[in-house]
């Protein structure tokens, strides 16, 4: 699991790849998540493009990001979802919470 | 693929780590099955989710206890049973992730996928103990 955080104006992108799995995989997103949130970024782009693998702890960490992002005035939008995150995300009502996009450009201009 | 059932049994510690171990197996038995990459895929999840609940859940984390997986490896599916020694627990007190409460909650949600994704999963507390999870996942096309 890896993530590359590029900034574009003041909306920070956090290039995810590898695997979301239980133990390193979510660390590696909550402590990233947490530094930027601590660091006052408001705008939070997690793109998923490059996520080959995602268990239901990896969904759930997801989920704890939204949380801790919103918690504190942020703002959390989910890009470039592979077609088993997305089924994942659906079918357990998760689309409803997440804002996600299928473009770069768009998620920047959502905010 | 003869009509008779192939079994592989592994015995594995309460350690995360072998959950690597166990997917290797899962993903080794549903490519030598041919399953389709989507099914090979939920069913190599829903074991996943199976044996993380009996590591973490079932026996705490305690590597002096074991959980036992075993496949059953038939011409048109495959089942799998996943035991662990822990306690037990009732699964119809498992809050569904589905309702408006649940939905930002992290945990939760690995049942629901197993039942989602496999054809079969039962949840059994046996007599002597721990929690029994057996899913089974036919193949969608059985000429293949």
């Amino acid at each position: 699991m890896k993530i590359e955080t590029r900034t574009v104006g003041d909306v920070k992108i956090l290039d995810c790849s590898g695997r979301i799995t239980l133990g390193e995989g979510t660390m590696v997103v909550r402590n990233t998540v947490r530094e930027l949130v601590n660091a006052d970024n408001k705008k939070i782009i997690l793109n998923l493009a490059e996520v080959n693998y995602i268990d239901s702890s990896g969904i759930g960490e997801l989920v704890s990001t939204y949380t801790t992002v919103t918690n504190n005035g942020g703002q959390l939008k989910l890009l470039g979802l592979t077609r088993k995150i997305q089924e994942l995300l659906a079918i357990t009502k998760l689309l409803t919470v997440f804002q996600t996009y299928e473009e770069e450009r768009k998620a920047l201009e959502s905010f | 693929m003869n009509n008779t059932a192939n079994e592989v049994e592994v015995s594995i510690c309460s350690a995360l780590d072998n959950l690597e171990l166990i997917q290797v197996l899962t993903d080794s038995l549903t490519c030598f099955m041919h399953f389709d990459e989507d099914s090979a895929h939920w069913i190599g999840m829903s074991v996943r989710e199976s044996v993380t609940n009996a590591i973490q859940h079932g026996n705490k984390l305690d590597v002096h206890k074991k959980v036992d997986v075993r496949f059953e490896v038939l011409p048109d599916r495959i089942s799998i049973t996943v035991k662990d020694q822990g306690a037990g627990f009732r699964v119809d007190e498992i809050p569904s992730p589905l309702d408006s409460a649940n939905l930002l909650k992290p945990s939760g949600r690995g049942i629901f996928y197993i039942r989602t994704f496999m054809d079969e999963a039962e949840f059994r507390c046996p007599s002597e103990g721990g929690t029994e999870v057996y899913m089974m996942k036919k193949k969608s096309n059985q000429g293949e």
